[in-house]
């Protein structure tokens, strides 16, 4: 069974229709691109899948072990003011609140928990610095750190490396990739179809035409050679 | 001076207008954090307003204790504002105003025409910027007060990590599952509890200047919410304190002389602030 299957939906904002009619389903293990041009609809795809703007029709069917707050969610631009205090521990440590219900305050597993994704995303260093005074890479990884505490089945990541230079992108993709190995189901927003192709499973294509299906097909599929051949095109001029 | 101090203070009525500053200073000072970060200051300063006319009404209808009316109208109008302002950022900014000003000027109109005092602009400023009405709390008021202040800083205890989390990042807290909804609406019940117990010490119009001075002052030089929140508490109940203290010897108002002092310690925080950012470039 899939963990999220997606029946005719169409999504948009009030009474502006984004996307219509999609279908696709995301298996456990899956690791999804979705890619499309800007302005296509990709982040509000997203959102309705998160609950955050209602669909405007169809179906978003979670798998019955997947509740929608077991998704880690890294959202493409945080409107997180410039000045606020907040420390890298704190951020990271706010991953678990989706789970503890009225609880007020963390478990001592919880705190180890948030010490050990810190490690793993190489931050442990900045635990105590303030958020907004890291760099873009640095900021990315105490998000997805949160996202981690958040769960270990889901990650949605949206254009998680935009801005970051090549060498923090690759190790970004690298720590994305090794989630993936240990059975993290990924869905990822991308421009960067080259990443896309090397590290999907599957690929949504949004836009004028829409395309789902593993990654072999979208290769060989329409959308899929225009798609990379216009983004080599533009790469070379 | 200390031999003084300790004359005054044989009155239980400066205790309780000392014991009741600190508690609503401490109140306003922990939910001004928050109201800073979420630009919520707007409401807050709308709010007070409307609990001026609501204590106009209150005063022409001749009620024995305005608490009664003024809470449930302002928590009321908090949670309209709130509605307002998370549909769309302007419509909400204006609604504010509107309110505001609409509320004042009711108000005013209404002590203006019922009014039997004899001394009705001195009602109207003693409202407005609190005077030295502290000193004059009953016993009920001053009961009333610590039972809120006390309700107030257990809701913060308790839910202080849901306000970080639906503070910091609303989205990511919907998306997680976090009832961000139930904890906004929560946080606007409190700060309209906040403004009418600060009402008594300030006056509305310096109301806003009690919750977001500490605030402001702590950010300038801490970087973590917990320091910031911890700060921004010493801060608002030191200047409440020194302000209460300066104006019993100077014999100045209350309401203003806290808020000059917080408005010095801000001076102080923002230097230590500057200097704290030249010693890190330095090293
Ligand atoms: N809050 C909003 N209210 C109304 N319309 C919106 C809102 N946000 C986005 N839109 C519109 O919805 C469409 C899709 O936007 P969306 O952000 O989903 O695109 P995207 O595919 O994520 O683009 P990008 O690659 O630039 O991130 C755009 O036409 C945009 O103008
Ligand atoms: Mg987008």
């Amino acid at each position: 069974m899939s963990q999220i299957s997606v029946q005719n939906l169409t999504v948009g904002y009030e009474k502006d229709i984004v996307l219509r009619n999609l279908n696709f389903a995301v298996n456990a293990g899956n690791y999804l691109c979705i890619v499309g041009e800007n302005g296509s609809g990709k982040s509000t795809l997203v959102k309705t899948l998160l609950g955050l703007i209602a669909p405007m029709n169809g179906y978003i069917i979670f798998d019955e072990d997947l509740s929608r707050s077991e998704i880690g969610y890294l959202p493409q631009q945080t409107d997180i003011q410039r000045d606020f205090p907040a420390s890298v521990r704190e951020v990271v440590l706010s991953g678990f609140q989706g789970r503890m219900g009225l609880r007020p305050f963390y478990k001592a597993e919880e705190k180890q928990e948030a010490e050990a994704q810190m490690r793993r995303m190489g931050i442990s260093d900045f635990a105590k610095r303030c958020y907004r005074d890291l760099s873009g890479g640095q900021q990315q990884r105490v998000l997805l750190a949160r996202a981690l505490c958040a769960t270990k089945k889901l990650l949605l990541l949206d254009e998680p490396v935009t801005g970051l230079d090549p060498a923090v992108t690759q190790e970004l993709y690298e720590l994305i990739a090794s989630l993936h190995a240990e059975g993290v189901t990924i869905i990822m927003i991308s421009h960067d179809v080259e990443a896309a192709v090397k590290y999907a499973t599957h690929i949504l294509h949004i836009g004028d035409i829409t395309f789902f299906g593993s990654k072999k097909d979208y290769l060989n599929s329409q959308p899929g050679r225009r798609f990379l051949s216009g983004k080599k095109e533009r790469g070379e001029k | 001076m200390f031999a003084q101090l300790a004359y005054y203070l044989s009155y239980s009525f400066v205790r309780n207008a000392l014991i009741v500053g600190v508690l609503i200073a401490l109140c306003s000072s922990l939910l001004g954090v928050t109201l800073v970060l979420k630009r919520f200051s707007f409401i807050g300063d709308g709010l007070s307003h409307v609990a001026f006319g609501a204590i106009a009404i209150a005063s022409v209808m001749k009620l024995t204790n305005r608490m009664f009316l003024v809470l449930p109208v302002t928590i009321l109008c908090a949670v309209l504002l709130l509605r307002a302002g998370t549909r769309t950022k302007i419509k909400g900014d204006a609604m504010v105003a509107m309110l505001s000003v609409g509320a004042l000027a009711f108000g005013y109109l209404l002590m203006n025409i019922f009014s039997t005092s004899s001394n009705l602009s001195g009602d109207v400023c003693s409202t407005l910027f609190g005077s030295q009405s502290i000193l004059t709390l009953t016993t009920t008021d001053v009961i009333l007060c610590s039972v809120l202040s006390v309700v107030v800083v257990l809701i913060f205890v308790v839910f202080y990590h849901k306000i970080f989390d639906v503070t910091f990042d609303e989205n990511f807290a919907r998306a997680s599952g976090t009832k961000a909804g139930l904890y906004n609406l929560i946080i606007a019940v409190t700060i309209a509890v906040i403004i009418v117990l600060a009402m008594n010490l300030v006056g509305s119009l310096l109301i806003s200047a009690l919750v977001i001075f500490p605030a402001l002052s702590a950010m300038r030089v801490y970087k973590s919410f917990f320091s910031v929140t911890v700060c921004s508490a010493v801060t608002g109940v030191v200047c409440a304190l020194i302000g209460m203290i300066v104006s019993i010897f100077a014999d100045t108002p209350v309401g203003s002389t806290i808020v000059a002092v917080d408005v010095l310690a801000f001076g102080l925080f923002t230097a230590a602030g500057f200097l704290q950012g030249r010693a890190r470039v330095v090293a």
